[in-house]
C-alpha cells in the first residue's frame, strides 16, 4: 500500500513534466532536452522569489506557496517561450541532428547559467512543507503530499480541458496532425507553438517549485535525471499523447516504487531507464500511442 | 583530399576551399605538423603539470575521434559515449589488478568487452529514430555509471585505485610521465589516422549515405542496420582504448569521471570542430580540453560558455568551424575543360 | 520461367485505404514496361512493395523465380533490383562521384582493415570505384562537374546522377519512378534514348510515368492502374484503345455506357 502511494505521488510529478515533453513533441516533433532544466529553473525562480520576499510566517506557507507557484510558472513559461523563439525556431526544417544538439546546448546553458548565478552547491528552499503524517488505508500519508497531488491533478485537468475545449487547443491538435494544412487553414502556427512552449514550461516550473517545497533542497543539476524520467513517462504513455503522458507518469512512478523495493533503492534509476529501453524497443508508440506507418 | 580542386566549378552557395588559411588547413602535411608539435611539446615544457594536461588532452582527442565516427560520419547522436570509456577503463583496471598484469596485456579483454558493450547498447536501440536514440544512449550512459557506482567489483563510489602501470621492461618503466605521454601520443595518432582512413573508405561512405538518407542507402543495397552497428562498434573500441589510457594515466578509476558532462564535452568537441571532418574534430578536442586551462579565472563560466557556443554554432554554422568539405578532384584535364564549358553554359 | 519480375496479386493497405488492391504483372528480360494511372492510383506504393519499403499485406513478388516478398530493401537490392525515387533521393552533401559510388556498395573488394592500413587491395578497389563511377556518369551522358557536392547542381543533372547511381548497382531490374518529371523536351528525348541503351545492357526497366508521349514511345507493354487495381495491360496500341483506360483518364460518360471496372 505504501508503495502504491509513493508511486502515485512521485508519478504525479513525472506526469506534470512529461506533459510538457509530450506537448512539444506532439506539435513540432522536437525532443526538448532542456525540458528537465526548465523544471530546475522553476525551482530556482521560486527560490529567488521567496528569498526576496523575506520571512514568511510558517502558517501561511501553503498560501504563499500558491502565489510563488503562479509567479514562477509565469516566469518559467516565459523562459520556455524565449528558448523556443531564439534557439529552436530558426532551426525549424533543419536536420534533426542539428536541432537535438541545439537542445543539448540549451540544457547546458541553463544548468551552468544557474550554477554561475546561484552557485554550484545545493540551496535549501526557504519554505518547507511540513505536516502531520497519518495513516490512510495502510499507507503513511502526509498533508503536503496530498496538497501537492491535488495541485498537480488540478493543473492536469485544467490542461486537458484547455486542449479539448478551446480554439487554441483545437489548433494545437490540428498542428500536431499536419502543420502545413493548419497553416493553410489560417491557423497562426507560430503563435500556437509559442503558447505550447509556454504551457509546457510553466507546468515544469510548477513541478520544480513543488519539488523544492517538498524536498527542501534544490541544485542546478536536479533537472537532469528528472528530465530523463519524464521522457520515459512520455514514451511509456505514447509520446505526443497528453493523456498518455499522465498515465505514463503514474505507471513509471509505480514501476519505480516497486523496482526500488525489490532491487534496492540505488538501482531505482537503472530500473527506470531499463523500462524506457524496453518500451522503445518493443513498443515505441507507448501504451496509448497509435501505430504510425512511416511512408517513404 | 581536395588540394587541386578547380574552384571555378564550385557552386556559389558552398564556399570553395580558398584563402590561405583554409588551404593550409586542407594540406596533407597538417597531420604531420600536428604530430611534430605534439612530440616537441615536452621539450618546451616538461613539468609534471604540463605533461598531465597534455596527456589528458591527447586522450580527449582520441575520444572525440571515436565519437566522430558515430556522430560525424554516421549521424547517430550518442549522448552516453563516455560509457564506452568507462567500460574500457574499468575492464582494464579490474583485470590488471586481479591478475597483476601490466595494462598492455589487458587490451584483448578490453577489446572484447567494449565491442560487446557496443553491440549490447547498439543492437536494441539502432532501429530507433534518431531522437529516441539520443535519449536512450543518455540513459545507457547513466546506467553504466550507476552500475559502476553500486557494484562491489568496480569498487563502488570510490572506484579502483592502485592500477598497475602499462608496461615495465627491466628497469624501464613506461609509466614515467614523459614516456607515458609519448605512448599516448603514439596510440592517439594511430587511432586518429585510422578513423580518418575509415572515413574515406567504402564503409565510411556507407556511413555517410546512412547519415544523408537512410532509405536511399537501403535502396542501394546498404544494410543500414548493420552499417550503423559497425559505426557503433568502432566508436566503442575507440572509447575503450581511451579508457585504457585513462586508467593508465591516473592509475585509478572512479564513477565520477563518467558523468554526462563528460559525454557532452566530447560531443561539443565533435560538433564545434566540424562533424565528419577528422582534422576539425582534433582541433575542436584540443580547444575544448586546453582552453579551460588557459582561462582558469573564468572557470565558473566555461560550461555556460560551451553551452551557448553550441547553440550559436548550430544556428550560424551548423557544420562546425571546419566542416567536412565535399570536394574531390575532377577526372582528367580534358574532361575538366569540357565540364567547365557546360557549367559556364548553365550560368 | 524467363520472367525477371513477377508480381502476383499484390495488396497493400494503409488503415482502411487500399493503395494497391490485387496487382499482377510480369516483366521479362530486356523489356521496358510502363506503369501508368492517375495520381493516387497506387503506382508508387506498388514500387515500394516491390523494393521492400512497404510490407505487402498480401500477394507475392518473385525475382527471377525467387520470392523476395517482404524482405528488407537492402536484401532486395542485393537480389538484383535497383530503383530511383519519385522526388530525388540523392545524398545532397556528398559529391557527384560519391553519390554514384553508393550504387557500387555491393561490389565489396575491400574491408575495414584494408581501409585502415591502406593495403594495395584497398587502393586498387578505390581506383576501380572511381573509374566505374566516371564510366556510369558518361553512360547517362552527364557532363557537369563531378567532384562537387550534388546539392547545388541543376535538377536535370541531379536526375541523371540518380539514374547513374541506380545503374551502377548493375541490377537485372531497374525501377524508375517518374524519370521524366520536370525535364524539358530535349532532356526527355535523351532519356528515351538512354532507356533503350539501358535495355541493351540486358536490364529490364519498369517505369512510372505521366508523360504519355514518352510512355507510348518507350514501352513495350503498359500496365494501367486506377484505385489500386490494374484496369488494363497490353501494348501501347491496345491500351490506347481500351475503354476502361479512357474512362479512368477522362471520366465516365453520362449515359453510363462504360460500366465494367474489371479486366481489360
Amino acid at each position: 500500500m505504501q508503495l502504491i502511494w509513493d508511486g502515485l505521488f512521485v508519478g504525479s510529478f513525472y506526469a506534470l513534466i512529461a506533459l510538457g515533453y509530450s506537448m512539444v513533441y506532439g506539435i513540432i516533433k522536437l525532443l526538448n532536452f532542456a525540458h528537465g532544466d526548465l523544471y530546475m529553473l522553476g525551482a530556482f525562480i521560486g527560490f529567488a522569489v521567496l528569498s526576496s520576499l523575506g520571512g514568511i510566517p510558517a502558517s501561511l506557507s501553503i498560501g504563499a506557496l500558491l502565489v510563488v507557484l503562479l509567479l514562477s510558472m509565469l516566469l518559467t513559461g516565459t523562459a520556455g517561450v524565449l528558448i523556443e523563439r531564439f534557439a529552436y525556431r530558426p532551426l525549424r526544417g533543419a536536420p534533426r541532428l542539428a536541432v537535438l544538439i541545439t537542445a543539448v546546448g540549451v540544457s547546458f546553458s541553463l544548468e551552468y547559467g544557474i550554477s554561475a548565478i546561484a552557485g554550484p552547491n545545493p540551496r535549501s528552499f526557504p519554505i518547507r512543507l511540513e505536516g502531520e503524517v497519518f495513516n490512510l488505508i495502510g499507507a503513511r500519508v502526509s498533508l503536503p503530499q496530498i496538497v501537492l497531488m491535488i495541485i498537480a491533478g488540478l493543473l492536469m485537468i485544467g490542461l486537458n480541458g484547455y486542449i479539448q475545449n478551446t480554439s487554441t487547443g483545437r489548433a494545437m491538435r490540428s498542428i500536431a496532425l499536419d502543420r502545413n494544412a493548419s497553416l493553410l487553414m489560417g491557423i497562426n502556427v507560430n503563435a500556437v507553438i509559442t503558447r505550447t512552449f509556454f504551457i509546457g514550461s510553466a507546468l515544469a516550473g510548477a513541478a520544480g517549485v513543488m519539488a523544492g517545497a517538498y524536498y527542501g533542497k534544490i541544485d542546478f543539476l536536479m533537472g537532469f535525471i528528472i528530465g530523463l524520467k519524464a521522457f520515459t513517462a512520455a514514451v511509456i504513455g505514447g509520446i505526443g499523447n497528453i493523456k498518455g503522458a499522465m498515465l505514463g507518469g503514474l505507471v513509471l512512478g509505480f514501476v519505480e516504487a516497486f523496482g526500488a523495493q525489490w532491487f534496492g533503492g540505488q538501482w531505482r534509476d537503472v530500473f527506470a531507464f531499463a523500462v524506457l529501453i524496453l518500451f522503445l524497443t518493443l513498443r515505441p508508440t507507448g501504451i496509448l500511442g497509435e501505430r504510425v506507418t512511416e511512408r517513404v | 583530399m581536395s588540394e587541386n580542386v578547380d574552384t571555378t566549378l564550385a557552386p556559389k552557395k558552398i564556399r570553395p576551399p580558398s584563402g590561405r588559411v583554409s588551404r593550409l588547413f586542407e594540406s596533407k602535411w597538417l597531420g604531420w605538423v600536428a604530430l611534430a608539435i605534439a612530440v616537441a611539446a615536452p621539450f618546451v615544457n616538461a613539468t609534471p603539470y604540463a605533461l598531465n594536461i597534455m596527456t589528458t588532452a591527447a586522450i580527449f582527442v582520441l575520444l572525440a575521434s571515436g565519437l566522430n565516427i558515430v556522430v560525424g560520419y554516421c549521424g547517430l547522436l550518442d549522448l552516453g559515449y563516455i560509457a564506452f570509456m568507462a567500460v574500457g577503463a574499468y575492464t582494464s583496471g579490474i583485470v590488471a589488478k586481479a591478475f597483476d598484469l601490466p595494462l598492455l596485456f589487458t587490451i584483448p579483454v578490453v577489446l572484447v568487452m567494449t565491442v560487446l558493450a557496443g553491440l549490447i547498447i547498439g543492437a536494441p536501440t539502432l532501429r530507433l529514430r534518431s531522437d529516441y536514440l539520443a535519449i536512450v544512449t543518455l540513459g545507457f550512459g547513466e546506467i553504466t555509471r550507476i552500475t559502476a557506482n553500486n557494484l562491489a567489483i568496480t569498487g563502488g563510489p570510490s572506484g579502483i585505485f592502485g592500477i598497475p602501470g602499462i608496461l615495465k621492461i627491466g628497469d624501464f618503466d613506461f609509466q614515467q610521465p614523459a614516456v607515458f605521454y609519448y605512448v599516448t601520443i603514439l596510440v592517439v595518432a594511430g587511432f586518429v589516422l585510422a578513423a580518418a582512413r575509415l572515413g574515406k573508405s567504402r564503409l565510411g561512405r556507407a556511413w555517410r549515405f546512412v547519415r544523408e538518407d537512410e532509405d536511399a542507402a537501403e535502396a542501394m543495397g546498404i544494410h543500414t542496420y548493420k552499417v550503423k552497428l559497425l559505426a557503433y562498434t568502432f566508436g566503442a573500441i575507440w572509447g575503450g582504448f581511451g579508457g585504457v589510457l585513462f586508467a593508465g594515466h591516473l592509475s585509478a578509476v572512479a564513477p565520477t569521471s563518467f558523468v554526462f558532462l563528460q559525454s557532452a564535452l566530447v560531443l561539443m568537441a565533435v560538433v564545434l570542430g566540424g562533424m565528419g571532418n577528422m582534422r576539425g574534430v582534433v582541433i575542436g578536442a584540443l580547444v575544448i580540453s586546453l582552453l579551460p586551462e588557459l582561462l582558469r579565472d573564468l572557470a565558473e563560466y566555461r560550461y555556460l560558455a560551451f553551452g551557448v557556443l553550441l547553440i550559436v554554432v548550430m544556428l550560424f554554422r551548423p557544420q562546425g568551424f571546419w566542416p567536412a568539405r565535399g570536394y574531390e578532384p575532377e577526372r582528367k584535364p580534358a574532361e575538366e575543360r569540357e565540364a567547365v564549358a557546360v557549367a559556364g553554359e548553365q550560368r | 520461367m524467363s520472367a525477371v519480375l513477377e508480381v502476383k496479386n499484390l495488396h497493400i493497405a494503409f488503415g482502411g485505404v487500399k493503395a494497391v488492391d490485387g496487382l499482377s504483372f510480369d516483366v521479362h528480360a530486356k523489356q521496358i514496361v510502363a506503369v501508368i494511372g492517375p495520381n493516387g492510383a497506387g503506382k508508387t506504393s506498388a514500387f515500394n512493395c516491390i523494393t521492400g519499403f512497404y510490407k505487402p499485406t498480401a500477394g507475392e513478388v518473385l525475382l527471377k523465380g525467387a520470392a523476395i516478398t517482404g524482405k528488407r530493401p537492402a536484401d532486395i537490392a542485393a537480389a538484383g533490383v535497383s530503383r530511383t525515387f519519385q522526388n530525388l533521393r540523392l545524398f545532397p552533401d556528398l559529391t557527384v562521384l560519391d553519390n554514384v559510388r553508393a550504387g557500387m556498395h555491393l561490389y565489396g573488394g575491400q574491408n575495414w582493415a584494408d581501409a585502415i592500413f591502406h593495403t594495395p587491395r584497398f587502393k586498387r578497389s578505390e581506383a576501380a570505384y572511381t573509374e566505374e563511377a566516371h564510366r556510369w556518369l558518361d553512360f547517362v551522358g552527364y557532363t557537369g562537374p563531378r567532384g562537387v557536392p550534388i546539392r547545388n547542381l541543376a535538377y536535370g543533372q541531379q536526375k541523371q546522377v540518380e539514374i547513374a547511381r541506380a545503374l551502377a548497382r548493375k541490377s537485372d531490374l531497374l525501377l524508375l519512378d517518374e524519370p521524366a518529371a520536370g525535364l524539358n523536351y530535349s532532356e526527355k528525348q535523351r532519356l528515351l534514348e538512354l532507356c533503350h541503351r539501358i535495355r541493351n545492357l540486358g536490364t529490364a526497366i519498369v517505369l512510372i510515368e505521366h508523360d504519355m508521349g514518352l510512355v507510348m514511345e518507350v514501352s513495350e507493354r503498359i500496365v494501367v492502374m486506377n484505385f489500386g487495381r490494374e484496369i488494363a495491360e497490353g501494348t501501347p496500341a491496345e491500351v490506347k484503345a481500351n475503354p476502361a483506360v479512357i474512362e479512368a483518364y477522362l471520366g465516365r460518360d453520362e449515359d453510363g455506357e462504360v460500366q465494367s471496372h474489371g479486366d481489360a
